[in-house]
């Protein structure tokens, strides 16, 4: 079969090879398969304790957030209720952004939490085929001649081996997307570390211009949907023009 | 037909699939080439549901190499392009 799938399976099957290939003699390319599989199960359990450590990381920022939400929402109610407009504005502006990335952060770890189950299965499956191919290698050795159980054996690895290989290949795309959350989780406790956790734009990297005017715009808009609604629950909100984006309360004094 | 989505499980497709599912390859390669992603995630996705649905899945017990192997669910567009011009998707 050409194309994609063709090539995925050409690849694939070289690889498979190589692997085999690496024992010196046939008999030995059993004990060498058995002893790679064996390698293979410790390396995909190291992973899933890498994803449940990365898990557990996202976890407690996430706990920060919620946290930092509910103090900025707080605070945001006092200081419309001391008259302070601008600060409510800006402190549920902040509100937003970090109810931003905590969509983001449920987004990542229900990933991992998929990544994990999925590396789980991917195990339990693996250490079946390898307790398959132990005991069918004993029964094709007892049924066939020498030579046909060479055969049929080396089809038995070269199935088993292929599915080490899709484990790889599973462990390594995992391992691929836990570090791209980690540096992205590191980039941020850095970031609040250095008092900047509050500057949109400071997180806003791997986003271009025109998404980040757009995060503003919508952000923008809720903002100003939030402070109307927590004006009628205040019971400050006046006439119209109080209510208009952008327009500052003229000072009074300041919150204690 | 044995027909492996990597990553993801071992099928045994009818072989009447055979032909539906070289025909959706093909189009998805051609797909890649024109640099249409959306067009290569489409037809990749109907590649994936024809497996899925149609095919049954291997036992843990049964040891056979597959005849087709078909990328990650998760491939994406420059991974499916590298494919064809780099070393692909599956790491040493």
């Amino acid at each position: 079969m050409p194309g994609m799938s063709g090539r995925m399976s050409t690849v694939i099957k070289a690889k498979i090879n190589k692997l085999l290939d690496r024992a010196e003699d046939p008999s030995e390319t059993l004990e060498y398969s058995y002893q790679k599989q064996m390698e293979l199960l410790q390396n995909v359990k190291k992973g899933i304790a890498d994803v449940v450590t990365s898990k557990k990381r996202l976890q407690l920022q996430q706990q920060k957030l919620e946290g930092q939400v509910v103090k900025l929402d707080t605070q945001a109610r006092q200081a419309l209720a001391q008259g302070r407009e601008d600060l409510a504005r800006m402190a549920l502006e902040r509100k937003q952004f970090a109810q931003t990335e905590l969509q983001t952060l449920d987004q990542q770890v229900a990933e991992l939490e998929g990544q994990q189950a999925g590396l789980v299965e991917k195990e339990q499956k693996l250490r079946s085929k390898i307790e398959q191919f132990r005991s069918k290698k004993e029964v094709i050795k007892a049924q066939y001649s020498a030579a046909e159980a060479q055969v049929k054996i080396s089809e038995a690895a070269t199935g088993v081996g292929e599915e080490m290989a899709d484990v790889g290949m599973a462990m390594q795309r995992a391992v691929d997307k836990t570090e791209g959350m980690r540096a992205r989780a590191g980039a941020m406790e850095e970031l609040e570390a250095a008092g900047a956790f509050d500057d949109n734009l400071a997180l806003g990297s791997g986003q271009d211009d025109i998404e980040r005017e757009l995060h503003q715009l919508t952000s923008q808009t809720g903002v100003d949907d939030e402070l109307a609604k927590l004006k009628g629950e205040l019971g400050t909100g006046g006439s119209p023009q109080q209510l208009e984006p952008g327009e500052s309360q003229p000072q009074q004094e300041r919150p204690a | 037909m044995i027909v492996r989505i990597a990553t993801e499980d071992q099928y045994r497709l009818p072989d009447d699939d055979a032909e539906r599912l070289n025909d959706l390859d093909n189009q998805a390669v051609a797909a890649v080439e024109a640099g249409d992603e959306d067009r290569f995630h489409e037809l990749f996705e109907q590649m994936l549901d024809l497996v899925r649905r149609d095919g049954e899945q291997l036992g843990d017990d049964e040891l056979e190499e597959s005849d087709v192997i078909l990328p990650p669910p998760d491939v994406t567009f420059v991974e499916a392009a590298g494919e064809f011009t780099g070393e692909g998707l599956i790491p040493d």
